[in-house]
């Protein structure tokens, strides 16, 4: 492959005729813009393409188009005020994000969570990574042009979970239901009981799905070699969640912080062989049968009690001068929130660390030399969320 | 892991000039961190990384803080005699307190499993010294954070493969996330304005009439 390496780093790329060897026939690269309003790009995101013939030679991927300055309105805001906003950030899964920022204003306040909170927040978080798994199989075979079908059999399922969620939050989505040192209100009644209702379900459209996708030929011939990511390079580039284990590299926050009560379940961490897009695609089914395990443990063992921690206080919540980072697995990987308190009731400094725009430092690596056509999968494959990206 | 002082002494041996100092966390957390000087910063960077004790592979969060300048009043209180009377005497003082900005590292050993070490590194002001050395070279993860806090805070990397605006369109020109940004009047020309828009818009441009 013939790379021209421009290095011209301001945007509005410098793009060189290309000749060839011997002065015959050459074409001329060709720089596209893929969107911000392709389809493909699950949001406004832009990837600038530079293609030789269908090569990709070069890719800078574009976006910002969404940023509201989050960082900036948090810290306008007092801490409680910030919980509906971290739905806005990947608003798929909203309850872990709220599981995040709680969870760092907790480490910062040194607040306690009772018990069953932390099982109403083991069942919200796994329900919602196993939506949000199901949704990235769906998504992906859509980029590959398996038109709807894996698609609504996904979304059928998440469905049910969205209904969950309903009735315990009163969204569907911008759930903003955890609380600093607890969660906002008690489980509605006969609510563990639908859970288990709708989770009897789902190992049977994990099959289902499992049949329809894992050994399909065309899948298997799109996705195979394309898009690989080694180890080495995955750790370095400070990628997370499942990319990071389809390449192989075995580490998981569950494991690895325990946070919550997650030392309390027993369950597998699935590792990928090739780092390829097949791998990672592979990764989301296999964790969803995890998740599928540690819900039945967490809706046999949650016990009744208290949902909040007494000591913490809703008006008038001053945490002391200092600082604190708490990260929790998000779905898309490590999602991580960094509080400066100076005593007052607004953070000093408040950041998102988001999974899916640190995801993206490599894209360029990962596309490089495949086809344009492959470019829509690999991105697929990384699962992002431009809430999340943008900010 | 070991401990932040233990970190601190061996860099030191391995760093004589380095100036390395542990800034204290009074949050429960506890997550103390160490203050580094950027002239060797890339350095010890490095050595963080390929120590086999430490092996901090994976720089998880990269962001930038901005401290405001600061003034101090004291009032010191002294007995003097002035013509054969003892007076009390106060002398009001007010010291400036320079502000910065600065950069924060969270990193983690994958490969060991232990975290989180924090490494700061400050500017010498927050108008005209605002370079820190880039550790993209030494983690690729900081490659878009740092462009961010350059975004956002104006902190330059040097060395940084490809530093420009990420979340802001490239003709912007402030730094948003600093404390003392304000935000404009108007970021466009509205064809047809009308009640505050007018009047922001007659600010900006006389020439409009209602």
């Amino acid at each position: 492959m013939n790379s021209p390496q421009t290095a011209a780093f301001v945007s509005g790329y410098e793009v060189r005729a290309k000749s060839g060897a011997n002065g015959e026939f050459g074409g001329e690269l060709l720089e596209i813009a893929m969107g911000p309003h392709h389809p493909s790009t699950h949001g406004v995101f832009r990837m600038d393409v530079v293609l030789d013939g269908e090569r990709v030679v070069k890719l800078k991927p574009v976006f910002g188009y969404l940023h509201r300055n989050h960082e900036k309105i948090a810290e306008d805001a007092t801490y409680l005020a910030s919980i509906p906003y971290t739905d806005r950030l990947d608003y798929f899964c909203s309850l872990t994000n709220n599981w995040a920022y709680c969870l760092a204003v907790e480490k910062l306040a040194g607040l306690q969570v009772p018990e069953r909170a932390e099982y109403i927040r083991v069942i919200t978080a796994e329900l919602t990574r196993l939506q949000n798994h199901a949704c990235l199989g769906g998504f992906l075979l859509q980029d590959m042009g398996a038109s709807g079908t894996p698609l609504m059999y996904a979304f059928r399922e998440r469905e049910k979970i969205l209904d969950l969620f309903e009735s315990l939050t009163g969204a569907r989505m911008m759930c903003n239901y955890m609380r600093f040192g607890g969660c906002r209100c008690d489980l509605p009644d006969g609510w563990l009981e639908q859970t288990r209702q709708v989770l009897a379900g789902f190992p049977r459209f994990l099959d289902e799905f499992e049949r329809l996708l894992n050994e399909n030929e065309i899948l298997m011939s799109r996705t195979q070699g394309v898009g690989v990511l080694s180890s080495d390079l995955a750790v370095n580039a400070g990628v997370t969640g499942p990319m990071l284990r389809a390449s192989g590299v075995n580490y998981d926050l569950r494991k690895v912080d325990k946070y919550g009560i997650y030392d309390r379940f027993s369950f597998r961490i699935p590792l990928g062989d090739h780092g390829d897009v097949y791998d990672r695609y592979m990764m989301r089914i296999l964790e969803m049968r995890e998740s599928f395990n540690i819900l039945s443990q967490a809706l046999r063992d949650i016990p009744e009690g208290p949902i909040v921690d007494p000591k913490a206080k809703i008006r008038g919540f001053r945490p002391k001068a200092g600082e604190a980072y708490g990260r929790i697995e998000a779905p898309k990987g490590e999602l991580g929130f960094y509080l400066i308190s100076d005593g007052s009731p607004n953070p000093y400094r408040y950041r998102v660390r988001a999974p899916s725009f640190i995801n993206l430092t490599i894209l360029e690596d990962m596309c490089l030399g495949h086809h344009v056509a492959d470019v829509v999968i690999i991105l697929g494959s990384f699962d992002i969320v431009l809430g999340e990206v943008d900010r | 892991m070991e401990t932040l002082e233990q970190i601190r002494d061996r860099l030191a041996a391995a760093f004589p000039q380095a100036r390395l100092e542990i800034v204290p966390n009074g949050s429960p957390a506890a997550q103390d961190s160490l203050w580094m000087d950027s002239a060797q910063a890339l350095a010890i960077a490095r050595w963080l990384r390929d120590d086999p004790a430490l092996r901090f592979d994976y720089a998880s969060n990269v962001t930038g803080v901005d401290w405001l300048d600061t003034t101090v009043k004291e009032s010191t209180k002294s007995v003097q005699v002035i013509d054969g009377v003892e007076r009390l005497i106060e002398k009001k003082t007010e010291r400036l307190i320079p502000g910065f900005l600065e950069v924060v590292y969270h990193l983690y050993s994958m490969e060991l499993k232990h975290g989180p070490l924090i490494l700061r590194m400050r500017t010498g002001n927050r108008s005209g010294e605002v370079s820190v050395p880039s550790l993209t070279p030494v983690w690729r993860s900081a490659e878009f954070q740092e462009r961010e806090v350059f975004d956002l805070f104006g902190i330059v990397f040097e060395g940084h493969p490809d530093l420009r605006r990420i979340l802001m369109w490239d003709g912007f020109e402030d730094f948003p996330m600093r404390r003392d940004y304000v935000e404009p009047d108007d970021y466009e020309f509205e064809p047809t304005p009308h009640d505050e828009v007018l009047e922001k818009a007659q600010r900006h441009h006389p020439e409009v009439s209602s």
